[in-house]
């Protein structure tokens, strides 16, 4: 099977997001970055796909040099090779990057596209299914279970209160959500095996954005509320507030 | 004149769903502000006699198409969908309506259908806003990003733009009940064609009659101060009491203890309901980051310097295994009064 996957590098969920003077980007002084959560889970699948079925796993990043990190940690991984379509500037969008993707993998005959279902920073939820519309090859996305058995496509899509069950056919394209499998971590021989593996580099085939951004700020500051420290005692007193000045019960 | 607004209503067992009534406000106020007429779309069986309801939030017009193929292969007596035939059928719509803002709610279904129907019409997208502004004419959104750690401003370099809006967060508002013309669209002028099909629900999976976490007006949620998985009934008994959705947060969800659909946070879900306890919950900043745009936030936990405390509307220094159970008793004791 010919396998894509793509991924991206994010700001780690642990960072404490302050917002640059331009108030157009996030501070990045002291931010690491990691591969994109919902990516880990999209390159598990994917292997596991290939343990079962033969074949060749490409990652494929869009951004800058700094995405490239994101293709090696998808290498350590055990992804064979990665493709890094660059971009000339940071300001793109989701659709800047569904593009791109979409213009390289068309020329690629793949079996399968997997992504996170949606990166951690800008939360869009949106290039699984662009890229599928663009390519006009079918997307579930959300996905927490899969099954691909002789070209049938099985998936488990999660929604409010329940899941669906989605039945395609090859080729597909995959949201991974977490759930979906446990990802690997990347022992010391995958780690050294990652140092040989090629990344072709391409240069980006659209460069337009269709959403800027005007301002990034912090969330409103929210006034210090007011905490009880008798433990039980002062469970009648928290309803009473929670009743008549906050007006929620 | 501005090009039309088209509002699509979602609908859950044949009735709109209370998002649905979220966005007809929307595209309402957004009409009104930018001198354009809006249109409801909805797709399913047997809607017209939904129409009145719709007419109460100052919908004069209601277009509704039937997609009977959805009917053939799908088990479940609720919802059918397919991603393709619905995006088609938005999409010639809005374009054989002169659309030129799209709006829907940011449900699962919404967030599926936004890119697609974006890359049909042309148009932008503005996903998951929780606000929006008409400024000289133009639409700008903003929408949290990092889950709610930053909130961005955004504009359209197009005049097509597909919007959607994060459930909850916009309230629905009745207007003078409007005369509403319904209309019918035959399916078959289209051109649906067989490959708009190739991927399709086949069924619905409910995994409990609780209340989704991402739907929820009221979330009990619990952490690691629960110690075993076993006492989550404490946090399921609050809920039940207060009429709440049950969260938790990613420690306990990577133990294994609690299913992922329950994750508040950065890898789970972002919630904003009127009123939000956390039990036993630190505050770790991915968790905080998906929930602190909630209206009211209860905090219980032992220990006086957890981060959890520096968002909370009210807290309780404690034990959460005698704080909950009295909470439970107290909610109880004024809920039947």
């Amino acid at each position: 099977m010919k396998i894509f996957v793509c991924v991206s590098l994010v700001p780690d969920s642990t960072t404490k997001v302050k917002i640059s003077d331009s108030k157009k980007s996030i501070d990045e002084n002291g931010v690491s970055f990691v591969l994109n959560p919902y990516d880990e889970f999209a390159v598990e699948e994917a292997l596991k796909i290939r343990e079962k079925n033969g074949g060749e796993i490409v990652s494929i990043s869009f951004g800058t040099d700094r995405s490239k990190e994101a293709l090696k940690k998808s290498f350590q991984m055990g992804v064979d090779k990665g493709v890094l379509i660059k971009s000339a500037s940071n300001d793109f969008d989701s659709f800047t990057v569904a593009r791109n993707i979409s213009d390289y993998i068309k020329t690629q005959n793949p079996d399968l596209v997997l992504f996170g279902k949606q990166s951690i920073d800008f939360d869009g939820l949106l290039i699984p299914s662009m890229v599928s519309e663009m390519l006009e090859i079918p997307a579930i996305s959300v996905v927490v279970k899969l099954d691909i058995i002789d070209g049938k496509v099985t998936a488990e899509r999660e929604i409010e209160g329940g899941k669906e069950i989605v039945e395609s056919k090859l080729p597909v394209i995959i949201g991974a959500q977490k759930g979906l499998n446990e990802p690997r971590y990347p022992n010391l021989k995958s780690i050294m095996a990652a140092k040989s593996k090629p990344i072709e580099e391409i240069p980006a085939s659209y460069s337009g954005i269709k959403v800027g951004i005007k301002e990034m700020n912090l969330p409103p500051a929210k006034a210090s509320g007011k905490i009880f420290t008798n433990g039980k005692d002062d469970v009648k007193e928290l309803v009473k507030l929670l009743r008549e000045e906050a007006k929620v019960i | 004149m501005s090009k039309n607004i088209l509002a699509f209503a979602e609908t859950k067992d044949g009735k709109f769903k209370n998002s649905a009534f979220e966005v007809v406000t929307e595209a309402a106020k957004l009409a009104a502000e930018t001198d354009s007429e809006f249109t409801v779309l909805s797709i399913g069986t047997d809607l017209q006699n939904q129409a009145e309801s719709l007419a109460e939030y100052g919908v004069k017009r209601m277009l509704t198409v039937e997609i009977s193929e959805l009917n053939a292969k799908c088990t479940s007596s609720d919802f059918k969908y397919s991603p393709s035939s619905f995006s088609k059928v938005i999409s010639e719509v809005a374009k054989s309506e002169n659309t030129g803002i799209i709006i829907l709610s940011a449900t699962s279904l919404g967030k599926d259908l936004a890119g697609r129907i974006a890359v049909r019409t042309d148009s932008s997208v503005f996903n998951d806003c929780t606000g929006l502004r008409v400024d000289g004419g133009k639409i700008t959104a903003t929408r949290p990003v990092y889950a709610g750690k930053s909130f961005t401003e955004i504009y359209s370099e197009s005049e097509n733009i597909v919007i959607t809006i994060r459930p909850n967060v916009f309230k629905a508002v009745k207007s003078s009940k409007a005369e509403i013309k319904t209309g019918k669209i035959d399916i078959n002028t289209l051109n649906l064609s067989e490959t708009d099909f190739s991927t399709r629900v086949i069924d619905v999976v409910v995994s409990s009659e609780k209340i989704d976490v991402a739907e929820a007006d009221r979330i009990v949620s619990g952490g690691r101060g629960l110690r075993e998985p076993e006492n989550f009934t404490l946090i399921e008994n609050l809920a039940a009491t207060i009429g709440a959705a049950t969260g938790a947060s990613r420690a306990v969800v990577d133990a294994g203890w609690r299913p992922h659909s329950e994750q508040v946070g950065q890898t789970g879900k972002t919630v904003s309901p009127s009123l939000y306890i956390a039990c036993g919950i630190s505050g770790a900043i991915q968790h905080l980051a998906g929930m602190s745009s909630s209206k009211c936030i209860v905090a219980i936990n032992k220990d006086k310097d957890a981060p959890i405390f520096q968002i909370a509307n009210y807290g309780i220094v404690g034990d959460v295994f005698e704080i909950i159970p009295a909470l439970t008793e107290e909610f109880k004791k004024v809920l039947s009064n």
